[in-house]
């Protein structure tokens, strides 16, 4: 992700939050809640949690808005933020057993050929209305993935962050977070290739 | 896993190829390794079908983002912009 200067409509409104000025901190709300919403709704499964996180991210970035130093844009700094808050959230709540990803990985012969060999998926569509349905299918096909898959899956190829962010994020160590992404990706590919194979339109 | 790198002169079976997978893709391999992959996909349409799509499922994912970023953002619901707004003067925050 780049990281332009801020630009100066931005650099007024930074100093108005500064100052406490309450029209600013609505203002910010309102501009920036959607797509925090959008990006805590899809790391978090539930509406209130999502919600939840959003708060709490706006809260820690009123908080910093001090510190705020502006060598990133500000929706770039409260994605960060409301990433990190969604993952709070989701390591607060209690983990339920996880379904194994083994069934959702390609299985192979004893030779090592592919037991289905993998076929090649259509073009994606040009037309708005068609991109929306796959996106949709995509992100009905995350939501599938166990949870450690999922949000791997999601901080990296979704949200944007690099791998050591991810790992940080995570509690895990760098080498762990590419295994865990890289099998998310192949557990996604299975599950999206019926719907996307070049005989399906 | 058990399976080790193939060197430069091996050939590879599929399970290598998918395994190797994300390495072959982030140019993690070193010169010799990154032959014998391709070496491999010359000779099977299976993997070059298989990379393919696993391109394209990380490039829909990456898509998911970049048209959240483009599109009108989705309004907040005013209960949201209200709890927050209340939180921060309830903390005395900012």
């Amino acid at each position: 992700m780049s990281t332009p200067q801020v630009a100066p409509d931005e650099k007024a409104w930074i100093e108005r939050l500064r100052r406490g000025d309450e029209a600013a901190y609505e203002q910010l709300v309102r501009s920036h809640g959607g797509r925090m919403l959008a990006v805590a709704r899809r790391l978090l499964r539930s509406e209130d949690d999502a919600r939840d996180a959003v708060q709490e991210a706006f809260l820690s970035a009123f908080r910093a808005i001090d510190r705020f130093e502006g060598e990133a844009q500000l929706g770039t700094w409260l994605h960060r933020i409301v990433v990190n808050a969604a993952l709070m959230k989701l390591r607060t709540r209690r983990r339920k057993p996880e379904e194994p990803l083994d069934p959702l990985l390609p299985r192979f012969l004893p030779d090592g050929h592919m037991e289905q060999p993998a076929q090649a998926w259509a073009p994606p569509a040009d037309e708005a209305l068609e991109r929306a349905e796959l996106h949709r299918l995509v992100m009905d096909r995350i939501v599938e993935l166990p949870e450690t898959y999922r949000t791997i899956l999601l901080l990296r190829d979704v949200e944007g962050l690099d791998t050591e962010e991810a790992a940080r994020q995570l509690e895990i160590s760098p080498g762990a977070a590419k295994t865990r992404l890289h099998r998310a990706r192949q557990a996604l590919r299975e599950l999206l290739d019926p719907h996307l194979r070049a005989s399906v339109s | 896993m058990s399976t080790k790198r193939p060197g430069a002169s091996a050939t590879i079976t599929c399970e290598q190829f998918v395994t190797f997978l994300m390495d072959y893709l982030d140019e993690a391999l070193p010169g010799d390794q990154r032959s014998t992959f391709e070496g491999h996909l010359a000779a099977c349409p299976a993997c070059v079908n298989y990379l393919a799509t696993y391109r394209q499922t990380v490039e829909l994912g990456r898509s998911l983002c970049a048209t959240d970023q483009q599109a009108i953002p989705e309004e907040v619901p005013e209960a949201l912009v209200r709890a927050v707004l209340a939180a921060r003067r309830s903390r005395g925050d900012g």
